[in-house]
This record gives structure tokens, sequence and C-alpha cells, in this order.
């Protein structure tokens, strides 16, 4: 019986944790949010990260985009081919990719490269004074630190989604005319003809929330570290790894709200 | 403990706080008067840097009252909580820089922050305040991770000082230098609080260096101020603690928790 009540307790507590810190994690984001709004702005610092988030992140977001593009296009083909339906595959690879593909892969290489170089910096700063230095040189650190970096994320991943779009769809098409035998004309007008306004302003509109939950996590989870080297260490993974889930659970909820009828 | 006559520049009542169940601070009492010096000694983990927190209101006290200036800073709203920062200068252990920065900016971070003042004129003060440390003006283009210990800690002196602040405070500012760097960094300290006519407050176990920088002194020990007094009285207090502590002695009051 005692057991059975340790367990409980047990399950209890840790659903109080994740509330907890559910709560902390939008009180955080709130505040940061706030700051965007409010002077001073900090715009060297601004670009600074949208520079990094937007330009330095494009090969990898572009090389995931073309090989994702091919992938879908051959997968397509050898599923289709069974039902005659090769015609479909420019629809498939444009609306995958828009609506899909591009802001979850961008979103999630994204989460991997900026997300963990936030929570390190931020957590260095934390764990080195320089957080407290902040404080003693009348700068506000979630307006300095943490606004600018949930305003690039917002913009900047958005951008590079447009990217990875154009690749994604190139890279569907080379496969398709190069390699299963399409012609180029045709294949290209399929696809202008399945793409909606709407499949693109969804998709972008996605990549604007990932991109907040990236610059989110990787802000709190550094201004939160504790401990040294080791704690830096650990908010770093805890920011990528919460970033790629809620990156996944809001892509269920803004599709839902987009798409499903 | 506390001063007999006149206003103190800062003044502390009662001031606890509890991590977890370790009660860090447990109603420490302390005067500073206006332009003076006062070192806080005590062991690691003795409260003084989250002393130093406390005023700085980068921690939130658990009980009692601060007052600068006759004023309580204590749950003040974050603009007047800035401006009361404004007026305090912070060198810290390990100096804090920040660097994704240069070294001039650092230094000038408080004047730019403050506004007023442009790129080109804050780059000449932080040029001029270089040189008042002993640094070479040429210093300031390089990253803080170019510089040697000693030059960041008067780097960071530098930037503690930049915005002509009425109150310093030093946390540890020795740790981890050379004896010779110690003492010029010691040098630098009493110069420039002589200069500013500022207050002063230094933490440190360093007894060279609470001697040099010091006016008083105040031994915390346990979350309470066991002892205060002058400076140059430090090395002999006749209390049994300061003794133990100052001339570093295994015997006495103070018992290390020791895992044997």
């Amino acid at each position: 019986m005692t057991h059975a009540l340790d367990a409980v307790a047990a399950i209890g507590r840790g659903a109080l944790g994740v509330v907890r810190h559910a709560g902390a994690i939008a009180l955080f984001g709130a505040a940061g949010l706030s700051h965007v709004l409010r002077p001073p702005f900090y715009g060297r610092i601004f670009l600074g990260v949208f520079l990094e988030f937007a330009y330095f992140s494009l090969p990898v977001v572009a090389l995931t985009a073309v090989f994702s593009g091919a992938v879908i296009a051959l997968q397509s083909f050898t599923g289709f081919s069974r039902f005659n339906a090769e015609s479909a595959i420019a629809g498939v690879v444009v609306l995958s990719v828009v609506r899909e593909l591009g802001p979850v892969l961008a979103g999630l290489m994204v989460a991997g490269r900026m997300g963990a170089a936030m929570a390190a910096e931020i957590g260095t700063m934390r764990v080195t004074d320089q957080i407290d230095a902040l404080g003693t040189l009348s700068t506000n650190p979630m307006k300095y630190l943490v606004a600018p970096r949930l305003l690039a994320g917002v913009l900047a991943l958005p951008l590079l989604v447009v990217v990875a779009d154009i690749l994604g769809v190139f890279g569907g098409f080379l496969v398709s005319t190069a390699k299963l035998g399409f012609n180029p004309a045709s294949y290209l007008a399929s696809t202008f003809q399945i793409l909606t306004t709407n499949d693109v302003v969804a998709g972008l509109a996605k990549a604007g929330v990932f991109g907040f939950l990236v610059a989110l996590m990787g802000c709190y989870h550094g201004y939160n570290s504790r401990g040294g080297a080791q704690g830096v260490g650990s908010a770093t993974t805890i920011a990528v790894v919460s970033a790629s889930i809620l990156i996944l659970m809001f892509d269920y909820v803004l599709t839902e709200l987009f798409f499903a009828r | 403990m506390t001063e007999a006559s006149g206003v103190p520049k800062i003044k502390i009542r009662g001031l606890c706080k509890a991590f977890g169940g370790k009660q860090v601070l447990d109603g420490v009492d302390l005067d500073v008067m206006p332009g003076t010096s006062v070192v806080v000694i005590g062991g690691s983990g003795s409260g003084k840097s989250v002393l130093l927190k406390c005023i700085l209101g980068l921690i939130e006290p658990d009980a009692g009252s601060i007052e600068v200036d006759g004023v309580s800073i204590l749950g003040l709203p974050r603009a007047a909580r800035e401006a009361v920062n404004a007026r305090i200068g912070m060198l810290f252990q390990a100096a804090a820089l920040f660097d994704s920065l240069t070294v001039w900016e650092n230094v000038a971070f408080g004047l730019l922050a403050r506004g007023g003042i442009g790129r080109g004129d804050a780059r000449g003060r932080a040029d001029a305040v270089l040189t008042q440390v002993g640094l070479d003006p040429s210093v300031g283009d390089l990253s803080p991770s170019e510089l040697s210990g000693g030059m960041q800690k008067r780097v960071g002196l530098a930037r503690a000082i930049a915005a002509r602040p009425d109150i310093l405070f030093f946390d540890e500012p020795t740790t981890g230098l050379d004896p010779i760097m110690g003492a010029v960094i010691d040098g630098l300290i009493v110069d420039c609080v002589k200069r500013l006519g500022s207050t002063a407050v230094a933490i440190t176990h360093d007894m060279a260096s609470a001697t040099r920088i010091g006016d008083r002194a105040a031994m915390l020990f346990r979350g309470k101020l066991v002892w205060q007094g002058a400076a140059a009285e430090l090395l002999h207090s006749g209390n049994a603690m300061v003794d133990q502590f100052t001339h570093g002695r295994r015997e006495g009051p103070i018992q290390m928790e020791l895992r044997r």
C-alpha cells in the first residue's frame, strides 16, 4: 500500500513539475515578447542573431530541403505507379514540402543549430556572472538577450522556409525530370496548378511559430542554466530536444487549425 | 554591528536569506559610512557574495532592510531599481566581461546603456578609463579572451568606474592573481575609490588585500557578522574567530565541515 502511494505521489510530483515548468516558460516567453515591443531596442544584437539565424543556417536548410524533395518524388513514384497515379507526384511533392517538410525540417535543423548556440551562449553568460553584470550596468537582460533573439527567430525562419520550399520543389523536379522521365513543363504546370496561396501562407505561419519556439527554448534553458560547464551542456541538450518536440507538437496543432475540415 | 552616528551610505538591518534549508544570511546588520571602504571577510560559502547580490537586487532577501542614502531599495519597481544600480559599479570575481564585445565596448557598456552619449565619445571615455587602470588604449580593440587574468580584472575595474559611480563593490578582486598583480589591483582600487570619492564594499578572503583596500572590516561567519572594526586591526583583533581566520589556523572556534 505504501509503495502504491509512493508511486502515485511520484506521478503527482512529476505532473506538478511539468505544469510548473510550462508556466515558467510561458511567463518567460510573454516577458520576452513584451520587451520586443518596448524601447530601448537593441538593433545591433538583433541583426547579429538574425544573420546567424537566416544567413548562416542557409546551407544546412538548403541541403535538407533539396534531398527531402528528391526523396518524396522517388517514394511517391514507387507507390503511385502501382495505381497509375504518377501525375499526382508533382502535387504531392509541392504540398508536402510547402505545408509540412519545409517548415518542420527547417525548424528542426535550426533547433539543432541556433537553439543549441543560444542556450550555450546565454548559459555561459549565466554561469560566468555576465547576466548579473548586465543588471548592474543599467541593462535589462530580458530586453538585451532574450527579446532580440525571439524577434530574430520569428522573422528569420519564414525566410529560410521560403528558400527551403523552393529548393525542396526543385529537388523533386530534378528527380522527376532527370530520373523518372517527367516532362519539365508539365511537371511545373502541375506544381503551380495545385499550389494555393493558403498553402504558402500556412507554411510560413508555421515557420514563424517554430522560429519563436526555437529561440524561446534556447533562451529559457540558457537563462536558467546552473552549475558551470555541465549545467551549460545540459541546458543546451534540453533546449534542442524540447524545441524539436515542441515543433512537432505545434505542427499538429497548426495543421489542425489551417487544414482540418 | 553598526556605526554610532551619521547617515550611512548603505544601511543593512536584519538581512536574512536561505537557499533550501541552508541559512546563508542570518540577520546581518551593517552600516557603510560615506567615503569609507568596508571589507567583508569570511570563508567560502559564508554568504559574502549573497550579501553583495542582495544589495544589488540580484537576489531578493527573505527578510530585513537595505537602505541607500536613507531610502529603502528593496521591492522597488524596475525603473527605480535601475536608477539605484546606475549609482553602483561592480567588479565581479572573474571580471564577468562580455566576451561577444571588444574591451572598449565592455568598458563603455554602462555609458552607452544609459544613453546620451555617442559611440565615438564613449570610445574616448573608455580609452581614458583604460589609461587610469594602467592599460594602453590599444587594448580596447582586443577581445576579453585575448587578455591575461590580471588585465581582465583591470578591464572589469575600468568598466565598474567608467560611469563614475558613488558606490563601488568588489567581489574577490585578487582571486586567481599572483601576489604582485594582486597588489597592483588593490592599489588601483584604492586610487579609483579616492579619486571618485566613492563608498566601497569589498568581499575577500585575501588578508593582504583586505588590509590594503579597507578602512573598516567585518567578518561574516555562518550568515552573521561576528566582528567589525578598523581594517588595520584585522591581524590582531582579539576576536578568536577573526584571529583563526586571518592567521589560517586549523584549530580554533571555526570548525571546517570536512568528511574524513
